[in-house]
């Protein structure tokens, strides 16, 4: 036990790798929450007049809504009025090309490891990449434009495709849905848009990179895929912020649409800033994620590695409402310090033969709350669905805590859905045989965490797998190897 | 919370209540009425709304009275080779003269013990229906097994029930065991008529060092019955306690079930079996707490559910922070057999201690296609071949059952149900 003490306490010396910070010059809303800023927001982005109702309508919406409280989380209410709900880097102009951007913005990317120079990039992968509140750059834009993919900002999306924008907006997460989307709905400053037509199948991974640089300021990006019929996107999203002792909001919003046979890949790696070792500031993290299988043999599949924010409120979705979809969640939940996470996903039955899988792994470590809250709903006219669920939860430490929350509800005889979660710790005589072996403890504890992850690992594609890994055993060094 | 109708509805049961342990009483008026009575907001009672059906259903907020009952009638109520203690109550009230019990069992009526710590294992502040039966109780008893006492043959708590001047029944049982006793018990209710009464019940078990106990229960009284309880153990060091439940019928049916694990190398065991069919609707919520280390708790529901019945489980598996090597198994099974069946399951695990082995499963499925298939082709006709399929499946929970005669009876009502005799 006291080797284990000894071994957490380094980890938890072990600092936030992405905690710095730039200074640049920013274009920023003044602080408060009101329908001006809302206007604001609009005219800054030259938005239609119908956006901008939508979003009033949305804020009208969340006035009328409370802050939920059901989640198996605690932290300081967070006060909306202080925060500035747009930060944006100072441009003289819009940047035709990479070459235009400012160098300075160009090696904050360099500095977290995303090259946004194309040229450099050996292998293809097209990147978003969002600095508080707008999108600075997207790459290979060029490239899949010929094949009539659309990748770029929301912003841009607004106002050269708005026909999609206004078809797709809202329809899977409703401005109604919950109160953070509620509030994305009505501040929302940039995110991604992409559509892929039918038929195509898109030839790289697209990415998102998020990233908080300013202070005082909530990010509110919301993401749009719409995948037409039997196309196919994997689609790559990662997230860091500076170090900084206040806690941060970040409310985003994800929606996707497939249509019949179409395929989409999402894939998070969550690196927000933890708080420091004694639960000081971080990431507030409440995200709503939900994807549509709107049409029959469509697949949605969320993979997720979480590792980052103070407190993570997030359930990826899938609604499958075609016949024979396939909704698919695989999840790694890593907490440490005070960390508290409570996130899982739903998988809502409507069509027939539909299926869905569910593997959630948590680790939570130190004093952290790692907590797996799901639902499996089938529906009356979901003939013969089929769910298997598996979550477990490994323990490390004795001062942290596991939880499941799984709802079950079947309304339709012919369902067949399974759910398993165990919870332990790593076994002594798993270590013995390891150290039996000439393998330290340290190295044999990172084996088994490895192994135990795993299965959801092997789902990431493999520039993401290379980076999980990395963070995995550096979240974790020290704790487990 | 709205407490309005609370009042409204529970008033004259609340102003009504006998002027004995007033201060008890009082302090469970203040909680119910502070929680008021659950919505389906609630959390809790998230798929069994159970205000609505009180509501709906109940015309008389009167604590219905005792009533008359023959030993013919309480002969009728016993089942085949039934060997044992026999208590027997009407609308909640003991009827000594109609009770036969093992002379070492004391039993006395609740309103006769004003220094008993009623409350104390089924806190008023955990359920409303808690607050509610602590507040305007009618009736009840108090048994104890003295210290090492071991009674061989089970003790019946037979209880009749009749909608009788007023549709209310609030009963409610204190048993306290010695260290090293033994005893199982078993909780049968007949229904004395056919009009809707609500009863609210609420058994509290106080359980000794290295004490054996068990208590099963069967509801099985008609399909207009709406029926809360609320069962509350301590279990302590070396101790073993074991439920078992079997639900057939009702209109709506709760059952909370509290498992306290307060002593280590203690053992706390929950079974279930909910086979539905009509509009029941049962709903079972099993809360196992684990305060201190070397502890172990199993857990096995399963549900059958035919027609437009429902079944809800909500296992929650509870391990505090100090009670390192626990050991708990909870596992829910459930087989719908009707397009308008539902199942809403909650397995539920809150582990704050790392050195456990905690695990659940669950599962809702139909039968085995191959397994139908398998006895088919050796001759069993279809229907016969389901019946003996879920009758298997059944069970497994059944043969938990540890009083023979018991168990029997349960298995042949079971069969009845399923259409097949075994």
């Amino acid at each position: 036990m006291s080797k284990d003490n000894q071994i957490l306490e380094e980890f938890t010396s072990k600092e936030y790798e992405h905690g710095w910070s730039v200074n640049y010059e920013a274009d920023e809303a003044p602080a408060g929450l009101n329908e001006d800023i809302i206007r604001w927001i609009s005219v800054k982005k030259e938005e239609p007049q119908w956006l901008l109702e939508w979003r009033l309508k949305a804020f009208k919406t969340w006035q009328s809504m409370i802050e939920p409280e059901w989640a198996n989380v605690h932290y300081p209410k967070i006060n909306l009025q202080a925060l500035k709900y747009y930060s944006a880097p100072k441009q003289s102009k819009k940047p035709k090309s990479l070459n235009e951007l400012d160098p300075e913005l160009l090696a904050i990317y360099e500095r977290l490891g995303i090259s946004l120079n194309e040229q450099k990039r050996l292998q293809g992968i097209a990147v978003d990449a969002v600095l508080d509140s707008v999108s600075v750059a997207t790459t290979f834009k060029d490239t899949l434009s010929k094949l009539g993919i659309v990748f770029c900002s929301f912003s841009e999306a607004v106002k050269e495709h708005p026909e999609l924008v206004k078809k797709y907006l809202g329809s899977v997460v409703p401005m109604t849905d919950n109160y953070y989307a509620a509030l994305n709905s009505a501040v929302f400053s940039d995110g991604s848009f992409c559509y892929i037509p039918k038929g195509v199948r898109c030839p790289m991974e697209l990415s998102t990179y998020f990233r908080i640089n300013a202070a005082n300021t909530g990010q509110f990006e919301r993401t749009l895929i719409v995948a037409e019929d039997e196309s196919y996107v994997s689609y790559l999203e990662g997230c860091t912020a500076p170090q900084r002792d206040e806690n941060q909001l970040h409310a985003a919003v994800v929606e996707i649409y497939a249509g019949a046979h179409a395929e989409v890949k999402y894939s998070t790696v969550q690196n927000w800033f933890p708080g420091d070792k004694n639960g000081k500031g971080g990431i507030y993290n409440f995200v709503t994620k939900r994807g549509i299988c709107a049409g029959d043999y469509s697949k949605i599949s969320w993979t997720q590695v979480e590792t980052g924010s103070a407190v993570t409120w997030k359930y990826p979705s899938c609604i499958l409402k075609g016949d024979n979809s396939i909704g698919e969640f695989y999840s790694v939940a890593v907490t440490n310090n005070y960390q508290q996470a409570d996130t899982g996903t739903k998988m809502i039955h409507i069509g027939k033969n539909t299926k869905s899988r569910i593997v959630s792994k948590g680790i939570s470590a130190g004093k952290s709350q790692n907590s797996y809250r799901g639902q499996v709903q089938v529906m009356k006219r979901a003939t013969n669905a089929r769910n298997f669920s598996q979550c477990d939860s490994l323990l490390m430490g004795d001062r942290c805590g596991a939880h499941t929350f799984p709802y079950i509800d079947i309304n339709n005889p012919t369902a067949k859905v399974e759910h398993e979660a165990t919870t332990s710790k790593i076994g002594e005589d798993q270590i013995f045989y390891c150290n039996q072996r000439g393998i330290a403890t340290e190295d044999a504890v990172a084996l088994i965490v490895n192994g135990y992850a795993k299965e959801v690992l092997n789902q990431l594609p493999m520039e993401f797998a290379v980076e999980a890994q990395k963070l995995l055993a550096l979240t974790l060094e020290g704790s487990v190897g | 919370m709205s407490t309005l109708t609370t009042q409204d509805t529970f008033n004259s049961i609340l102003e009504s209540a006998p002027k004995n342990f007033t201060e008890l009483r009082s302090k469970g008026k203040a909680q119910y009425l502070s929680q008021g009575l659950p919505a389906l907001k609630d959390e809790e009672y998230k798929f069994t709304p159970i205000r609505k059906k009180i509501e709906q259903t109940i015309s008389r907020f009167e604590l219905a009275k005792s009533f008359e009952v023959n030993a013919l009638d309480v002969k009728a109520a016993i089942f085949a080779g039934f060997e044992g203690s026999v208590l027997v109550f009407t609308n909640g009230k003991f009827i000594p003269e109609l009770s036969s019990y093992d002379t070492t069992l004391t039993v006395n009526e609740i309103t006769d013990q004003p220094d008993l710590p009623l409350g104390s294992i089924a806190k008023a502040e955990k359920d409303p229906f808690v607050g509610l039966n602590q507040a305007g109780f009618q009736d009840g008893i108090a048994i104890s097994l003295p210290k090492k006492s071991k009674i061989e043959k089970p003790v019946l708590l037979l209880s009749f029930y009749k909608s009788n001047e007023g549709q209310v029944i609030q009963p409610r049982i204190w048993i306290e065991a010695g260290d090293f006793a033994e005893a199982s018990f078993i909780d049968l209710s007949v229904s004395m008529d056919d009009s809707p009464y609500f009863v609210n019940k609420v058994v509290e078990i106080k359980g000794g060092v290295n004490s054996q106990l068990n208590y099963y229960r069967l509801q099985n009284e008609g399909k207009h019955v709406i029926e809360v309880s609320n069962t509350e153990t301590d279990i302590r060091e070396h101790s073993r306690f074991t439920s078992v439940n079997v639900s057939l019928s009702g209109d709506m049916v709760r059952n909370n079930l509290n498992l306290n694990l307060i002593g280590s190398n203690s053992e706390g065991n929950m079974y279930g079996l909910y086979l539905l069919n009509g509009k029941t609707h049962v709903d079972n919520h099993t809360n196992v707490d684990h305060t201190i280390p070397h502890a172990e708790s199993n857990e096995l529901y399963k549900g059958i559910l035919a027609d437009q019945s429902r079944g809800v489980f909500n296992g929650k598996i509870f391990v505090r922070q100090d009670a390192q090597k626990t050991n708990a198994f909870q596992q829910n099974n459930n087989i719908l057999l009707s397009e308008d069946a539902i199942v809403n399951t909650k397995p539920q695990l809150e582990i704050w201690a790392d050195d456990v082995k905690c695990s659940h499963g669950c599962t809702t499925g139909q039968l085995d296609e191959e397994a139908l298939f398998y006895l088919r082709a050796r001759g069993i006709d279809k229907t016969q071949a389901k019946g003996l399929l879920l009758y298997a499946f059944a069970g497994e929970v059944l043969e938990h059952i540890g009083d023979e005669s018991f168990r029997e009876y349960c298995i042949a009502l079971v069969g009845d149900r399923l259409g097949s005799k075994f």
